[in-house]
């Protein structure tokens, strides 16, 4: 079950970072799903859904998304799925159902760096950068990097818009609706590919050595995209866990960079 | 804490500890449609709808209700009437407990996507669990809903 010592609503930012950065016990309270499914006691929640961070909103150079976006409001945005050749669409939709969808929040995900998530593979494709109110801005790439979690606010999470960018998510399942045993992301943007592997269990990761070898090659092929795949299961660390071993991870993560891989070659 | 929630067109007063979901606030000022299932967010049992939005009742804060319309089955019961009325026709009310949810999570459905194919419909209700039956006959009502022919094979 879980408690809370004390709940407040943030009227501020200003005031949600004062109390996140100066108060031990508190914690901001994102969209709850994960939290809610153990039993703990958190001194005080901080809540920043008056602060008008659940939306999505288009600029000229990008797409903001609010920390307190919905995970169906990243599914169902017209402008970036657009852009990125419906990978968020296809991405979340196997997350639970549209119910869980309408409560989980990008930023809960994001900030907690889930390895299990189906969120941050398909962000750090399309080179997604994460906001603080109290600290610098970072990629989202360097964010997961950090050992430490920051003691500050999750604004927004930015994707640059880009023309031509192609786009490709895969995952494999125990079954429909659970968590994914493995999730893998491709894209190709301005001429740069970028291959992410999520829920090795741990957190996900560029495959940097697989990136730089689809980039060394004339074209994208069939042959490519096996080798790729093949160097991706090298390069980075799988872990067993109740949806998969260490093995099964490796093995199947071949086959779904290739397909990810095959799948932006398919874009026009 | 007291807060005001306005349920089925109704503002309440309710008294509400912050940690509290809304399944258990709504079950507790009689709202007895919304089913407690999982309470994990899996089941889709305590489906209800925030400003039109299926949600899963057992995973949202009662106090981030506050200036949103809430709606449950018992403020729906045309709507409801109606969908149910497929559901029994073929057969799947059998032992009840889901339906509220399901019935929900369609109403839902109907306001948040225009014309959805079957396909569509199935990816939607992904959410409702039925430990009763295999799903068939709720395909099946659901195609009636839809107005979908009888012999159409997309689902």
């Amino acid at each position: 079950m879980l408690t809370f010592g004390d709940y407040i609503k943030a009227s501020s930012l200003d005031e949600a970072y004062e109390l996140i950065s100066k108060k031990k016990p508190a914690r901001i309270y994102g969209g709850g799903m994960y939290l809610r499914m153990g039993n703990r006691r958190i001194g005080l929640a901080v809540d920043l859904c008056d602060l008008g961070l659940d939306k999505i909103e288009e600029t000229e150079e990008g797409f903001e998304i609010g920390a307190m976006a919905t995970l169906r409001m990243l599914e169902t945005h017209e402008g970036l799925n657009e852009c990125y050749c419906n990978l968020f669409k296809e991405g979340l939709k196997d997350i639970i159902g549209v119910q869980f969808r309408n409560i989980a929040t990008v930023g809960g995900t994001v900030y907690n760096k889930y390895g299990f998530s189906d969120v941050i593979p398909p962000l750090l494709a399309v080179n997604a950068t994460v906001h603080f109110h109290g600290s610098d801005s970072i990629s989202l790439k360097d964010y997961l990097d950090e050992e430490k979690y920051r003691r500050d606010v999750l604004v927004k999470v930015t994707v640059p818009k880009v023309e031509n960018a192609k786009a490709s998510i895969k995952t494999a399942r125990i079954s429909k609706s659970d968590y994914p045993a493995l999730v893998v992301s491709a894209s190709q943007i301005d001429g740069k590919t970028n291959i992410v592997v999520g829920a090795r269990p741990r957190r996900a990761a560029l495959a940097e050595k697989a990136m730089e070898y689809v980039d060394s090659q004339s074209e994208l092929t069939e042959e490519v995209a096996i080798k790729a795949g093949e160097i991706a299961s090298e390069e980075l660390a799988f872990g067993t866990n109740t949806r998969g071993s260490k093995e099964y991870r490796q093995h199947i993560c071949k086959v779904l960079v290739k397909r990810a891989l095959l799948e932006v070659a398919s874009w026009k | 804490m007291e807060i005001k929630l306005n349920i089925n067109g109704i503002d309440k007063l309710i008294d509400v500890k912050p940690h509290e979901f809304l399944v258990e606030v709504l079950r507790e000022n009689g709202y007895l449609g919304v089913k407690k299932g999982c309470e994990t967010g899996n089941c889709g049992l305590c489906t209800i709808l925030i400003d039109d939005q299926p949600i899963l009742s057992c995973s949202y804060l009662a106090v981030r209700a506050v200036g949103k319309k809430i709606e449950t089955i018992e403020g729906l019961q045309e709507e409801a009437t109606e969908i149910g009325a497929h559901l029994v026709d073929e057969g799947v009310d059998q032992c009840g407990y889901c339906s509220p949810g399901l019935v929900m999570n369609i109403i839902g459905m109907r306001r948040e996507l225009e014309n959805p194919t079957p396909e569509e419909a199935r990816h939607y209700l992904t959410n409702n669990l039925c430990r009763c039956t295999g799903y068939v006959g709720q395909y099946r009502a659901i195609k009636r809903i839809l107005g979908v022919a009888e012999n159409d094979e997309s689902c």
